[in-house]
């Protein structure tokens, strides 16, 4: 195997927000790259940085001190080949679903042709089960549909990157679970570097191919692990031995974390 | 139908009060005497020329207002640090009535039509600026991030994102100053106006004319009401992806 070509790199980054409480580091000198195709999973406490980590690589944030480089290039500012899925899923309220997925394609950073707009339209709405849908505005969906409409947006310009921040938090275990092999078939029809933020270990572990866990705030990265299993996954992955494994290493790391994360609130509670 | 319903026992209610003795009642002029006093206003008097005066001054003040009131409220909307400077300064002058004003804009601007557009200008682009800017400023920044992240430039943010966020606070903007212009103008007729339901309810008032002045504010109270239901049903059709609570 050869290996792929670094895309994104953290050099020695650091962030730290001015609040009104003084100087708080949320990002402290994490250094770790992601490869073309790969599969990237961030989990980590509440609050320690996932989001700022995203943040960097979307162009939202500026580092403090250190780089993040897109090819080599620092990142300035967003762009359509990053696509980006919020935590809030951020779907506009005015658009009809067709006209939200449609709205990057009338851009002039990726305006295409009428036809070519409708028809890429029309395939992520068949892709995410929203035909019926085309006409209706988000008010009329569920969680998961307006969801499955962000993602869909998304997809529409083919950005090279996904970031996914939480994307299926919100959902309940079965549409998750749904939403979960929807992502891999896309996937897997469309190859897409992806870095995704999660709470879920059997979410990380199911759909990564290297999963980081972030220690609590300031955000530094506690372990990196590859996840060995080869794609195209089946559902019936969650059942190996090897899976269980691998996820009860990763639960164990996380669950630290997230004592340490409480201890700190604790500790800073009783400070105040 | 039922709508009509709170109409009929308003009207009853009046009619209760004027007939009850408990009041002269030579004060309370009933139902029907003002209504023949409208019928007899509109086919042999100038009702219909003092509604049109009032409702031409009402939609110009408005419309000038309003015109002026959206990119200001834009501006400072969006700009932070622009609203920090000017907002005691609007504030400052909204609190002012526009009534209180009204000698100030005789001496500038003299007696004439010009002097009442004045006052309902006024009026209404401070209502309308404030609706605008607050609304304006709630707009969710995410929405502002999920355009960048798809490669929109600022002036397509503005137009494809902003815009249509704001026009619900541009209608309501309207709304707001419609009301507060129907409020002044009474005040603007005030000016020496020989026509318009504020002169016609003043001219009452001089001699006594009680269902005169019933016709007057029912007039502008009927308008004001066409008016705003008329606004909502275009909001209703512009703004129909909103999500409301109680619809
Ligand atoms: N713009 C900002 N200014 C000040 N503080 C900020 C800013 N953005 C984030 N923070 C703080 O930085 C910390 C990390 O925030 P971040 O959103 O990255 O956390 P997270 O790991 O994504 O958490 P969650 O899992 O709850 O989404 C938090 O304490 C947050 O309050
Ligand atoms: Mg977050």
């Amino acid at each position: 195997m050869s290996a792929a070509a670094t895309r994104i790199v953290f050099d020695h980054v650091s962030v730290a927000f001015r609040t009104a409480g003084g100087l708080l580091p949320v990002v402290e000198d994490v250094s770790w790259s992601i490869a073309n195709g790969e599969f990237v999973s961030i989990i980590g406490p509440s609050g320690c940085g996932k989001t700022t980590m995203m943040n960097m690589v979307a162009g939202f944030v500026q580092p403090t001190t250190g780089r993040v480089t897109l090819d080599g290039a620092a990142i300035t500012g967003p762009g359509p080949e990053r696509g980006v899925i919020f935590q809030e899923y951020g779907v506009f309220p005015w658009l009809t679903v067709e006209e939200n997925i449609a709205f990057g394609l009338r851009l002039r950073a990726n305006r295409a042709a009428d036809d070519e707009r409708r028809a890429t339209c029309s395939r992520y709405m068949q892709l995410m089960g929203l035909n019926e849908f085309a006409r209706s505005f988000p008010k009329t969906l569920s969680g998961g549909m307006r969801q499955r409409l962000a993602i869909a947006r998304a997809y529409a310009v083919k950005p090279e990157f996904l970031l996914m921040d939480e994307p299926f938090g919100a959902l309940d275990a079965q549409t998750r679970s749904q939403m979960q092999n929807l992502l891999l078939d896309v996937l897997q029809q469309e190859e897409k570097t992806v870095m995704l933020i999660t709470h879920s270990v059997e979410e990380a572990v199911y759909l990564s191919s290297r999963i980081i866990v972030a220690t609590a705030r300031p955000a530094r990265i506690r372990e990196v692990i590859d996840v060995p299993f080869a794609y195209p996954r089946e559902e019936s992955l969650h059942e190996s031995a090897a899976f269980g494994e691998l996820r009860s290493h990763v639960r164990d790391l996380v669950m630290k974390e997230y004592a340490m994360q409480q201890r700190q609130q604790g500790a800073a509670a009783a400070g105040h | 139908m039922l709508v009509l319903v709170p109409w009929a026992v308003l009207v009853l209610v009046w009619y209760g009060v004027s007939r009850s003795g408990l009041i002269n009642p030579g004060l309370v002029p009933t139902p029907l005497q003002v209504g023949e006093r409208a019928w007899a206003l509109l086919v042999h008097g100038h009702l219909a020329r003092d509604m049109l005066w009032s409702t031409e001054r009402v939609l110009v003040g408005v419309v000038l207002g309003t015109v002026l009131a959206v990119p200001v409220g834009f501006l400072l909307g969006w700009y932070r640090e622009v609203r920090r400077f000017i907002d005691p300064v609007i504030n400052f002058f909204r609190a002012l009535p526009p009534i209180a004003l009204i000698p100030l804009v005789i001496v500038y601007f003299g007696i004439g039509e010009l002097a009442k557009i004045v006052i309902l200008f006024y009026a209404a682009f401070f209502a309308a600026v404030i609706v605008m800017y607050e609304g304006i400023a709630q707009i969710s920044p995410i929405y502002v991030r999920v355009a960048r992240t798809l490669g929109a430039t600022d002036g397509e943010i503005f137009r494809r994102v902003i815009v249509p966020l704001a026009v619900p606070h541009m209608l309501t903007a309207l709304r707001v100053a419609l009301g507060v212009a129907w409020a002044t103008l009474v005040a603007a007729e005030l000016l020496a106006a020989r026509e318009g339901l504020g002169a016609v309810i003043e001219n009452a008032a001089t001699f006594f004319q009680l269902d005169i002045i019933y016709v007057g504010i029912i007039s502008i109270g009927l308008i004001a009401l066409v008016m705003d239901l008329a606004l909502r049903a275009v909001a209703r059709r512009m703004v129909s992806w909103q999500e409301r609570i109680g619809s």
